[in-house]
């Protein structure tokens, strides 16, 4: 047990130590998981970030409360010849371009067919993010496109983590031949290139949908996107829990429940799997951050999500095409992205910090 | 290390015609994709459609199909479905792109990854250390088509600091090919950049304790040696790894989205076209030339590791 990668401080009296380390709080009869809590409780940063996140997957849930009764409009309405009141002001919601006089006497050329701007909430509630150019609501829009996003990003996260644990389990219990043939699909996959397997499944299978083995979906069903980005991330959760029960499977734990009679089933999920949970929770707040990503990408490439179904990803490519006259189009939905990422790393990193408190160095001076 | 070497490359060939095969039957399962009845046309016959099948060999068992396809890529004879042109010659035509890209995203963010994962790293827990963790994390959180898109917008489009897409060759002219350059590479960077100084930092800190470096210092060594010399030595190494294959990927076609927004037609803009119009052979072409890098890559990196650090046996 004894190491001496912490130097001065050396010392046999582990439980001494780990109480130090909670700041001189008893840790006697405390669970992990119950030291985790704690020490995760006293990270505001992390705690925060969680709650951004949760804000965020709780706005775009009430995203049909908010069409009903803020926008007052559904994500694919469109109000392209309509008018809106702003500060008591009638306003084209699209420009209708034409020829007006300025107030010198100067003739101003408008252009037509550019949509209204972010109004905030001058016009009681109404594009507070703008239009399109079709007249339709970009913040609702956002809201109903982050129902996808997430939907996608967090399922494919979760479909990933379970095919990744299981096959981290069959493949560090058993060893052997399972471990080969696990080991090298894994290398298969990781021989492609991500964004362009993502785009290969994508693409194929978004033509006619996906008809086999008795499942149906179509073409635009939101599982096309799912499971093809849950497939290319097997890998990066997969490699690192097998590592871990290889390491795992050593241990004197699992000899004696081996000895004792337990069956594989039961020493891989009684036995295996609770030693490895806090890495996979951590793991799969970063996954998720990372699967919203490759959603976006996907989408932005129409790989991913496809019309009539907005996501944040084919929002921000309607907006590259009209950058130059209605930059808020591109610009939104893309600081959707960055905010949901964003929170999800940062409370990925409290995770961590709060689950393997040895990973933190303390550093000397 | 030959036997290495060797081992590695034919593991190499096996996973490529593995990979090669995979594309293959992702796209031979498409339903509606029947390239011989989009060749043929909207007056097509039923005559013109079993001309075309039967020319492309797509009446033959789909194993027969992939080994004419593999033997025509490998010939340069393996043309695309939709504009006829040689997959190979076009691919070679994006080459000088696509490596311009990445190799000078590449300095860009191993320089800047290792400078900030230093800086960040020396000055753990201050000011400078919690600003660049802040802007580390936003730089990872970004999807890198959206940056591109709003640098473009502001710094091309509004501003005329930089010019508008495109791509200039560098024997025409190496100030213009530089300057086209200079925003697709510090998109394409800026998310390497955050990730590696996370990466490296951490790395550090976890050295920075060991004995070895204690006793360099006990010696009278000078801060800055000892960094340098003995603690990033060390902590440097997992960067090889990453580096390594994140290079390759993005050698291999992964710059498709920084390729996309500023219209530089290389590798993987040759690959976005050809998604939409469901085009299989330019999409065999670049995958396979993508996984090659990969491939490539990863043993490289082995044999790397082993000579920066002995401790590593080759197996």
């Amino acid at each position: 047990m004894a190491s001496t990668d912490t130097g001065a401080d050396f010392t046999l009296d582990t439980a001494a130590e780990l109480a130090a380390e909670e700041g001189g709080r008893g840790i006697e009869g405390k669970s992990p998981w119950f030291l985790a809590w704690r020490r995760l409780r006293r990270n505001w940063v992390g705690l925060g970030a969680l709650a951004v996140f949760l804000a965020i997957v709780l706005a775009c849930l009430l995203a049909p409360v908010y069409a009903a009764h803020v926008s007052g409009m559904s994500p694919n309405d469109t109000n392209v010849g309509g008018t809106i009141t702003v500060d008591g002001k009638t306003v084209d919601v699209v420009s209708s371009g034409g020829v007006t006089t300025g107030p010198n006497g100067e003739i101003q050329v408008k252009a037509g067919g550019v949509p209204i701007g972010p109004q905030w909430w001058h016009a009681g509630g109404q594009y507070v993010l703008g239009a399109d150019s079709l007249g339709r609501d970009i913040a609702t829009r956002i809201l109903y496109g982050g129902r996808n996003s997430l939907q996608v990003g967090i399922i494919s996260a979760v479909i990933c983590a379970i095919f990744s644990i299981m096959l981290a389990l069959l493949a560090g219990y058993f060893g052997g031949a399972s471990d080969w043939i696990i080991s090298r699909s894994f290398d298969l996959i990781w021989a492609f290139p991500v964004i362009l397997l993502g785009i290969a499944l994508g693409t194929a299978l978004a033509v006619n949908g996906f008809h086999h083995f008795g499942i149906n979906l179509s073409g635009s069903s939101l599982w096309i996107p799912t499971f093809v980005i849950s497939i290319v991330f097997i890998p990066y959760l997969a490699r690192p829990l097998r590592g871990q029960i290889l390491s795992l499977r050593q241990s004197e734990f699992i000899d004696a429940a081996i000895s004792q009679g337990a069956n594989p089933m039961r020493v891989m999920f009684s036995e295996l799997l609770p030693n490895i949970a806090s890495t996979v929770l951590v793991l799969f707040t970063l996954i998720v951050a990372s699967t919203i990503l490759t959603e976006a990408a996907l989408s932005f490439l129409g790989a991913g999500v496809q019309a009539p179904n907005p996501s944040w990803g084919t929002l921000i490519a309607a907006g590259q095409n009209t950058i130059q006259t209605a930059p808020w189009l591109g610009i939104a939905p893309g600081i959707a992205i960055v905010l949901t990422v964003l929170a999800l790393n940062v409370f990925g990193d409290a995770l961590r910090d709060a689950l393997d408190p040895r990973a933190k160095v303390r550093i000397e001076h | 290390m030959v036997a290495f070497v060797l081992r590695r490359l034919f593991g190499m060939l096996i996973v490529l015609i593995v990979v090669s095969f995979i594309v293959y039957v992702i796209f031979f399962k498409i339903p509606g994709g029947d390239p011989a009845q989009r060749l043929a046309g909207r007056t097509a016959t039923q005559g013109n459609i079993t001309a075309i099948r039967h020319k492309l060999a797509l009446d033959k068992p789909f194993y027969v199909q992939w080994g004419r396809m593999m033997e025509q890529l490998a010939t340069g004879k393996l043309i695309s479905y939709t504009d006829q042109l040689s997959v190979r010659s076009q691919i070679w035509q994006g080459i000088p792109v696509t490596f311009s890209l990445a190799i000078g995203a590449a300095i860009i963010w191993l320089f800047f990854g290792i400078l900030v994962g230093v800086i960040s790293a020396v000055t753990a827990g201050g000011v400078s250390d919690r600003g660049i963790t802040v802007l580390a994390l936003i730089g990872v959180s970004m999807p890198v088509f959206w940056l591109g898109i709003i640098l473009r917008y502001f710094l091309a489009e509004q501003r005329s600091w930089f010019p508008d897409g495109g791509y200039i060759p560098l024997t025409t002219n190496p100030a213009q090919w530089f300057y086209h350059l200079l925003l697709p590479w510090f998109t394409l960077a800026v998310l390497f950049i955050g990730f590696y100084g996370r990466v490296l930092r951490s790395n550090i800190l976890d050295t920075i304790n060991d004995d070895y470096v204690r006793t360099a210092r006990a010696k009278g060594l000078s801060p800055r040696r000892v960094m340098v010399k003995h603690v990033l030595r060390n902590s440097l190494i997992p960067i090889v790894t990453l580096f390594g294959l994140d290079f390759a990927a993005v050698l291999g076609g992964g710059a498709i989205l920084t390729e996309t927004v500023y219209e530089l037609h290389g590798v993987g803009f040759y690959a976005r076209t050809a998604i939409g119009n469901l085009d299989l052979p330019p999409l065999m072409g670049v995958t396979l030339f993508g996984a090659f890098f990969i491939v490539m890559f990863s043993t490289i990196v082995d044999v790397v590791y082993a000579w920066l650090d002995p401790r590593i046996r080759l197996q």
